[in-house]
């Protein structure tokens, strides 16, 4: 029956806007935007949001267009009223670095603020952003566990599960027809997801990389890439190196 | 002789013990010299325009004094496109000035040159220094500039055509501005190979005093073309294939050639034809002729080595890109042969000018088509190298991004006041017509980024000063200038490295790969040393080599055999078929009676299109439309270059798209394009739904244009090169990076956010001139969609037409446009899926 159920999608165009991940079977719905929301808690889960890099970059005089920040939080914006979530979890390099919240423009901390009156807001602390000031508002933590899951800035090493961290920007790259895609990703496998980055101007480092091989070690994992218009599962025999 | 009193005795002694007269151009330029009238000349190569140029520099110096001096003494400043032509140019004026004994130094400086002598140029300049643009760009943005220019009297700029058209001859021609300004006695002498339209190298050449009304020209002094070229078709009697652009059924032919002459110079349209041509010729090398390599890619050192070989008189043949396309006298050439189409006539009357570098002796040439089109346009070529007829036509306003690095340039030389400088850049013909508020949001963008949010006023680059001129903030806005000035923007490059068998056996023998040691060949794209797996084969530097890995920014690699090894792709390599060709082309299809020039299989396969189709009118475009293996193509042949027709596949594309036509996608060449679909495009048009004049109604370049250009990753590409150029991104500099993982941002990221927050920012507007001209050719699309209107002919066809073949053969040469990119995603998911429940 459930075969059936798919040859007809196949003539349908199937919905690709979001993807149900398991982790350590717990149930979350990962959103095109690169967000991931937990229903069961109404949490809104995002890492790696860079606010500022764009105004960081400028003060070495590289002038980059001033629109990330608000960017990037109209984007989180829009995943929240999607989803519904009452909760938002930060996974650490919110701030592109320390004096970030200080050079955020004055229309942007409003925009935050009233993000943060209609949700719970908590910001896991990263590298970029080792401390954040009380004026920004919402909890500050290094870690946090929700029901037996653990979210962090930077994933632990090998063999770990129950987790979902950020810090290492997935990014995938295919090729097919001759076309080159690269976008960014989510990457896990069923014990720990590593999460893509949210900032406009955050980058991607390619799941190839080495960095990526003490995660998942000669385990399978799992790579939805970010598209346009859905989230893909991609099989991983397809991706390539940068 | 009438002139020869504008000539000392020195000179005219020297002319004498060469047993040569002083020619006519070259007293004409001495003449206009001392009326310090601003001169282009024209000449054919080989007709002794170098020494034309600087004769009245020479004249000149030879009677300076001391005390005429009113800053560093540097009198002449000659430019050329290219570092080569410098170091050549340079020696070859060191016979004339050693043999007429006169104290005259005069020296190069390039990139290359040390940072010591670079230095010691500045205080102590010689009294003639040859370099390029970029370098006078540098010399200028130094506070010490005014003193350094303060006694130049001549600017020689050489193969102006070849500079004036493009991003480094916008940053010349302001630099030239500047050079006005600090010697107002400044003359400039146009160095060109015949062109269509002299009067805008003419007006390069000149400030423009009252840029609203007139343009101001230089004077023009044009030699007479010498003999005739003899130029013929290679005929051969393996037929010429259907499509591909190698020849590689003609390097028997071609390997015969040689054998019969001195000395060929192998020409090709691009490097990747370059390193196959070289290799199927060394395949068949029995006699082991002496045949070398010459393109970008290779290492200076082995490019010098060939070009002093050559000059030597030790080869026998050369491979080449255009890198030998301009005026360097590389020795005896007696036969030139052009693989693949000519793509221009001036482009091939410049080529076959390397032929016998004597203006009184015809230059030989043999042209070798690679597919039955180039034959035609070969065939075209030659008939309009016979007739003299001149394509190369310059026509663009001066980029915006250039402006920005300039005015960022002269902040570093001396506070500017934004008036002034405004005045002085319109005195640049490419800039003549650019306006006070546009030229204000370039200033604008140099200080802070110019972003209507003003957020980055405290990081200001240049700041007004209380009487209102801009100065830098800091020195470290001029090192970063420095850094990034230029207007080439290339992806990073990859130094590759041959190491021995010796040295990989130890290699592998120790277990760790130390890659480290090697001689350079030359340098690759990035992009393509990413895509090697260790232990692949590649052509490059003529060799068949196996990549061994990467280490930082070098790639090793060691000699292997190997049958089927991979060519590298170089970007930008391709010209589009000039107009004026096009145009021939299209006539000698309609001329049946011509046709007897052509090679036999050529007018066959013509015939037996007009017997199943029909053929081109020269005024008509063309339509063919028929089925084939489950598809419906559209075949259409305008024979307007490769660029306007990937411009109208995409745009078609679209079109068909909304029509319910179900394209699935399209691949265009030189002479025509074809779109195929899911549906009978050949029935719906029949049909009138959509007719074909609706389809090719010009309004398409109007909001279908502008909404593919913002998604398009053309568009992207673009906008990286400007935000280079303009200063808003920093240079790669290879080496300098730090080594390890990077997280990459690309310029992708940053355009997204601009063009969905400031879509009219400087910075996308200068990138959207460049796409329409450059890369798009718009203004070519767009003659073509006007000629064409109650022009356009339809013929349903049950099969494919002999016409088409070659162009529907070019599948999987050219990547299919840009359409569908999430379907790539789409399908990979959908076999993840089907993959998935097939198992379970």
């Amino acid at each position: 029956m459930a075969l059936a159920q798919l040859k007809q999608d196949r003539t349908v165009e199937r919905d690709f806007s979001q993807q149900n991940i398991s982790i350590c079977g717990k149930a979350f719905v990962a959103d095109l935007s690169g967000a991931l929301y937990w229903p069961a808690e109404k949490a809104l889960i995002i890492a790696d949001l860079h606010l500022e890099k764009g105004s960081a970059f400028a003060a070495q005089g590289q002038f980059l267009p001033p629109y990330d920040t608000r960017e990037t939080l109209r984007r989180l914006a829009t995943a929240i009223d999607r989803t519904g979530a009452k909760t938002v979890i930060a996974l650490g390099d919110s701030f592109h670095d320390r004096e970030g919240p200080q050079r955020m423009p004055a229309h942007d901390r409003e925009n935050l603020k009233i993000m943060q009156e209609a949700c719970e807001w908590i910001w896991v602390l990263g590298n970029h952003d080792p401390e954040l000031a009380d004026w920004l508002g919402g909890y500050t933590v290094s870690e946090i566990k929700v029901e037996g899951i653990t979210l962090r800035h930077e994933p632990r090493g090998a063999w770990t599960t129950h987790e979902i961290a950020g810090h290492l920007h997935p990014a995938a790259r295919i090729v097919r027809d001759g076309y080159s895609l690269r976008r960014p990703c989510f990457i896990g496998n069923g014990q720990r997801l590593i999460m893509p980055a949210f900032g406009s101007y955050a980058g991607g480092l390619n799941v190839l990389d080495e960095a990526f091989d003490p995660l998942f070690g000669q385990d399978s994992f799992a790579v939805w890439m970010l598209g346009q218009e859905g989230l893909y599962p991609i099989a991983p025999r397809l991706l390539r190196g940068d | 002789m009438p002139g020869h009193e504008l000539l000392p005795e020195t000179f005219l002694n020297w002319f004498a013990t060469k047993g040569w007269q002083p020619r006519p151009h070259q007293l004409a330029l001495l003449e206009k010299a001392q009326a310090r009238a601003s001169t282009l000349l024209i000449a054919p190569t080989g007709a002794g325009k170098t020494l034309a140029g600087f004769l009245p520099s020479l004249v000149e110096l030879s009677r300076r004094k001391k005390a005429d001096l009113q800053g560093a003494g540097l009198h002449t400043l000659y430019i050329s496109p290219l570092k080569a032509l410098s170091v050549d140019v340079a020696r070859n004026l060191e016979t004339p000035i050693k043999e007429m004994g006169l104290k005259i130094k005069a020296e190069t400086r390039t990139g290359d040159t040390p940072v010591s002598r670079r230095t010691r140029q500045r205080t102590k300049p010689p009294a003639i220094l040859l370099t390029t643009p970029e370098q006078v760009a540098l010399l200028l943005a130094h506070p010490d500039a005014p003193f350094l220019f303060a006694d130049l009297r001549t600017v020689i700029i050489d193969e102006l055509h070849a500079i004036s058209g493009s991003k480094r001859g916008d940053l010349l021609c302001l630099d030239l501005t500047r050079l006005r300004s600090l010697a107002p006695e400044l003359m400039t002498i146009g160095l060109s190979a015949t062109v269509a339209r002299p009067s805008e190298l003419r007006a390069y050449l000149v400030g423009q005093a009252k840029p609203d009304r007139v343009t101001a020209l230089a004077d023009v002094v044009v030699t007479d073309g010498g003999a005739k070229p003899d130029i013929s078709i290679l005929e051969d009697q393996d037929p010429v294939p259907w499509s591909g652009h190698t020849a590689r059924y003609a390097m028997p032919a071609i390997y015969d050639a040689i054998k019969r002459h001195r000395l060929t110079l192998i020409f090709v349209n691009t490097r990747s034809q370059a390193e196959l041509v070289f290799q199927e010729l060394w395949r068949i090398n029995d006699d082991n002729l002496h045949i070398g390599l010459h393109h970008g890619s290779l290492d200076a050192a082995r490019r010098r080595k060939v070009e002093a070989a050559m000059a030597q008189g030790m080869l026998d043949a050369v491979v080449a890109t255009s890198t030998l396309d301009l005026g360097i006298d590389w020795g005896d050439i007696d036969l030139v042969i052009n693989v693949g189409a000519p793509k221009g006539s001036s482009r091939l009357l410049q080529r076959i000018g390397r032929a016998n570098h004597r203006i009184d002796e015809p230059s030989q040439a043999l042209l070798v088509p690679g597919n039955l089109f180039e034959v035609l346009e070969c065939r075209a070529a030659l008939d309009a190298a016979h007739a003299g007829v001149q394509d190369v036509v310059l026509s663009r306003a001066g980029a915006l991004d250039v402006l920005a690095q300039h005015i960022l340039g002269m902040a570093c030389q001396q506070p500017f006041d934004p008036e002034e400088l405004y005045q002085e850049v319109r005195s640049a013909a490419q800039y003549a017509s650019l306006k006070r508020p546009t030229f204000q949001r370039v200033v604008d963008f140099v200080a802070t980024g110019g972003y209507a949010l003003t957020a980055y006023e405290r990081f200001a680059k240049i700041r007004q000063n209380p009487d209102g001129r801009y100065r830098i903030s800091n020195a470290k806005v001029a090192q970063a200038y420095r850094m990034n000035a230029g207007t080439i923007v290339e992806s990073p490059l990859i130094k590759v490295r041959l190491v021995g068998r010796k040295a990989l056996k130890s290699l592998n023998g120790s277990g760790t790969a130390r890659l480290i040691g090697g001689r350079v060949l030359g340098e690759l794209d990035e992009y393509f040393i990413e895509q090697l797996k260790p232990g692949e084969a590649f052509v490059f530097a003529g060799e068949t080599l196996r990549f061994e890995g990467l280490r930082e920014t070098e790639a090793f690699v060691s000699r292997a055999h190997a049958s089927d090894p991979i060519v590298p792709s170089y970007p930008g390599g391709k010209f589009p078929l000039s107009t004026h060709l096009a145009e021939r082309v299209r006539q000698l299809l309609q001329h049946k009676d011509d046709w007897g020039l052509l090679p036999l299989p050529v007018a066959d396969w013509l015939r037996l299109q007009a017997e199943r189709s029909t053929l081109p009118d020269a005024r008509e475009v063309l339509i063919e439309t028929f089925p084939r293996s489950g598809r419906y193509h559209l075949v259409a042949y305008p024979f307007e270059g490769r660029l306007a027709h990937q411009t109208l596949g995409m745009l078609l594309t679209r079109r068909l798209e909304r029509a319910g036509a179900m394209p699935m996608g399209f691949v265009a060449n030189d002479y025509g394009l074809s779109i195929w679909a899911r549906r009978d495009i050949g029935a719906m048009v029949s049909a009138g739904s959509p007719s074909l004049a609706d389809l090719f109604e010009e309004d398409m370049l109007g909001d279908d244009l502008e909404a593919w250009l913002t998604e398009s990753a053309l568009m992207k590409r673009t906008f990286r090169h400007c935000a280079v150029i303009a200063g808003l991104i920093e240079r790669k500099h290879p080496g300098r990076e730090k080594s390890g993982r990077q997280v990459t941002m690309s310029t992708d990221l940053i355009y997204d956010v601009l063009q969905k927050h400031e879509p009219d920012h400087i910075l996308i507007e200068a990138a959207r001139a460049d796409a329409a001209t450059g890369l798009l050719d718009i203004a070519r699309l767009g003659d073509f969609l006007r000629r064409i209107r109650g022009a356009i002919r339809h013929v349903p066809l049950e099969r494919v037409s002999p016409l088409s073949i070659p162009i529907l053969l070019e599948i999987g040469v050219e990547p299919v446009g840009n359409m569908g990119r999430e379907d790539i995603l789409r399908e990979a998911a959908e076999d993840l899926i089907r993959e998935a429940t097939q198992q379970s």
